[in-house]
């Protein structure tokens, strides 16, 4: 009896690493998310609240704030890859919505993983294909009372970035207020070469993440919104309140390639 | 969705988050699709047409079209309840908004602008003035957020649609085999609609086609050849347009008479302190300032007025302007310039004569078609 328990036993830890290893299967796969935390110079982003300064002392408030990210993926080292099933990889972060900041990947093979990448957009395929393919985040018609809408109906292609506030240094807009809006958006034309603001962002890991230990990993980054302002090419919002579907856009895109960091790793 | 909301908030004042969480969770199964069900209809082209350009994956289906004929007619895809896609599309003008110089939306945006015909669109490389939108799926999203005053978000058209007296849930089961209204269903069935209005059945078809060579008069041929010789660079092929963008030389400002006469002087101010700089809105290229797609000229005797900015009434105009009303800028058409000389130099005869031909294009079945027609017999008969 003993015997054929212990034989049991051997058999399924035999077993078990055998069933492992060939494929990734459905089953063998995993959950990992990925937070976004919305910060402003290390502090937590509050909505409306004018606490924050760019390097020019330009005190601001942010009144909302949005930004897509699609084509996830998690690094094995140089060359390889897990991507995010096409499909599956689009995501609209939006500081009016908390569950919308983090990243659920539920089917993430077991291995180790060295850094994560995505687009701070809506890629290029994604921006010329037919409505069939624009369902949930990708919706054109989709309007959020904080956000508006994400999408340019006149000017066919999703507004990447969006991010608006207050600033008493901003000049006076028509309605009567000291207000700021940064649309950004560009997929690079569909039939010429047009505006890209298309932004490959790339996180690395200082320690590889591993998946498949019954664990759910959790990556933080960090979102430093005030790189908008204050990345390479620094932005006075007192003198550019407005910035939207034009060649300026390109600096702000630049800046917000930059706000992403790894904050820390957590295993849940 | 929407019930799932209305529970929300009637349980809002003491659970706050919940609600928030209810209207921002999705919910969680693949949304319905957008393939169509039943036997395809194909796509007849005439035979002087060049082959379709929208996707061929595209199936249209009788439910389909029958479901986008509906709601093209329809005033409550609009908040106000009044504005139909065909209050500004009118089939007895080839689909536009005749004798309207620019259309009138809610917002702005569309009434900078002179309504296109809707005809003939599975050929078009691109739409709107500008090309600024890419594929037919897409061209209605500017009317739905403007004649709503940017509250047709599609929770808002559905609740109505789901409430109408005609029964679009079941129309949409016909044509999608399930009753759930998406705006992937909804925008795709006004593209199954759209795709079927083509105008080729005008006197100059049949005469193209061979059908019958006496169709066009003596004055009409010869409009032809003048029309071959001076105008057909731009005004390219059986359609009549090569889908470029280009610069006709229209004169930089607007004259205030111009404008149309039912406008707010608020309206007026700003459309003559702002010009319209048509293709580089879309590609920021200096080169490209000023530049307008080419217009195809199918049934453009019931297009009018004509322009982007709807400026000219009649065809009349239209000539002269080429003939002696070019515009220098930059950006003008190569085509529109002979040394120092500018414009197509034609005689008023000439003129006459091209206009005489250019009325052989009006294609009265197509503007008759009573598959094309609203489908109720009163527009408006909800308000
Ligand atoms: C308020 C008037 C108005 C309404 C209502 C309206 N349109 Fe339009 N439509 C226009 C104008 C103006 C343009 C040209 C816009 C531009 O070039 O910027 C246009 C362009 C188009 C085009 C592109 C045609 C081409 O050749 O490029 C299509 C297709 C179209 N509309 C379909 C629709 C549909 C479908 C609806 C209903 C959902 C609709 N429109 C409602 C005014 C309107
Ligand atoms: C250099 C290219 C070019 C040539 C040559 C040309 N056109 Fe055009 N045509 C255009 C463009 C571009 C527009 C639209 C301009 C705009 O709206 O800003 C246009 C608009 C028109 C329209 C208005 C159509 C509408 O629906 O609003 C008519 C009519 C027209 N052209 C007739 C002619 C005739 C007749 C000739 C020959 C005498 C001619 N065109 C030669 C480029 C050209």
């Amino acid at each position: 009896m003993k015997l054929i328990l212990i034989l049991l036993v051997l058999s399924s830890l035999v077993a078990l690493p055998h069933q492992r290893t060939p494929t990734t299967k459905v089953g063998d796969r995993h959950r990992v998310s990925i937070h976004f935390s919305l910060q402003v110079d290390e502090q937590p982003l509050t909505l409306d609240s004018l606490r924050y300064t760019n390097r020019f002392g330009e005190r601001y408030a942010l009144s909302s704030l949005a930004f897509y990210v699609s084509n996830v993926r998690l690094l094995r080292g140089e060359q390889a890859a897990y991507a995010i099933p096409q499909d599956s990889s689009y995501f609209l972060i939006r500081a009016a919505d908390r569950p919308s900041q983090t990243l659920s990947l539920p089917q993430v093979p077991p291995g180790t993983y060295t850094g994560v990448e995505f687009i701070v957009g809506v890629d290029s395929l994604r921006s010329v294909s037919d409505i069939s393919h624009r369902t949930g985040v990708l919706d054109p018609t989709e309007v959020t009372e904080e956000d508006g809408a994400m999408y340019w109906e006149w000017n066919s292609g999703y507004i990447f970035l969006k991010m608006e506030g207050y600033s008493p240094q901003a000049p006076l807009d028509p309605s009567g207020r000291r207000s700021f809006q940064y649309h950004i958006g560009g997929f690079g034309g569909y039939d010429e070469p047009g505006l890209n603001n298309l932004k490959r962002v790339r996180v690395l890991f200082p320690r590889a993440l591993t998946v498949g230990k019954g664990a759910v990993p959790q990556v933080n980054l960090a979102v430093n919104l005030n790189q908008v302002f204050d990345g390479p090419n620094p932005i006075r919002l007192s003198r550019t309140p407005s910035i939207m579907f034009s060649p300026a856009s390109k600096q702000v895109a630049d800046n917000y390639a930059t706000m992403f960091s790894l904050q820390s790793i957590q295993n849940q | 969705m929407k019930k799932i909301l209305f529970y929300c908030f009637g349980l809002i004042g003491t659970l706050m988050l919940l609600a928030q969480t209810c209207q921002t969770t999705k919910p969680p199964q693949p949304a319905p699709t957008v393939t169509v069900i039943g036997p395809p209809i194909p796509l007849a082209v005439p035979a002087n047409f060049p082959q379709p350009r929208l996707d061929t994956s595209l199936k249209i289906t009788a439910a389909g079209v029958a479901l986008g004929r509906v709601l093209f007619y329809d005033g409550d895809l609009s908040s106000n309840r009044q504005i139909a896609c065909a209050t500004c599309h009118q089939q007895a003008n080839a689909f536009t908004h005749h004798g309207h110089r620019l259309s009138h939306g809610v917002d702005d945006r569309l009434s900078r602008r002179n309504a296109p015909p809707i005809q003939n669109l599975v050929w078009a490389k691109n739409f709107f003035w500008d090309g600024g939108v890419h594929h037919l799926d897409f061209t209605p999203l500017t009317a739905l957020r403007d004649t709503a005053e940017m509250n047709s978000d599609i929770e808002a058209i559905r609740f109505k649609l789901e409430h109408s007296r005609i029964d679009y849930n079941g129309m949409f089961d016909k044509a999608y085999g399930t009753r759930e209204i998406t705006s992937q269903r909804l925008l795709r069935a006004l593209t199954q609609f759209m795709s079927q209005l083509v105008s080729a059945s005008s006197r100059y078809d049949r005469y193209s086609r061979g059908e019958d060579t006496t169709l066009l008069t003596k004055q009409e041929k010869e409009g032809l050849q003048l029309f071959r010789s001076k105008c057909s660079q731009c005004h390219q092929g059986e359609l009549f347009t090569d889908y470029s963008f280009r610069n006709n030389g229209l004169a930089a400002t607007r004259k205030r008479e111009e404008l149309e006469f039912g406008m707010t002087e608020e309206q007026k101010v700003r459309l003559l302190a702002t010009r319209d700089e048509g293709r580089y809105r879309v590609t920021l290229n200096k080169k490209d300032r000023y530049k307008f797609r080419v217009p195809s000229l199918r049934n453009v005797q019931y297009t009018g007025p004509y322009m982007h900015d709807g400026r000219f009434t009649v065809l009349a105009q239209v000539l002269r302007h080429y003939a002696t009303g070019i515009e220098d800028s930059p950006t003008l058409d190569p085509r529109l310039r002979k040394g120092k000389k500018l414009g197509i130099p034609m005689t008023d005869d000439e003129q006459k004569k091209i206009i005489a031909f250019l009325k052989t294009l009006s294609d009265p079945e197509f503007m008759k078609d009573p598959r094309y027609a609203d489908p109720r017999l009163t527009r408006y008969s909800k308000l």
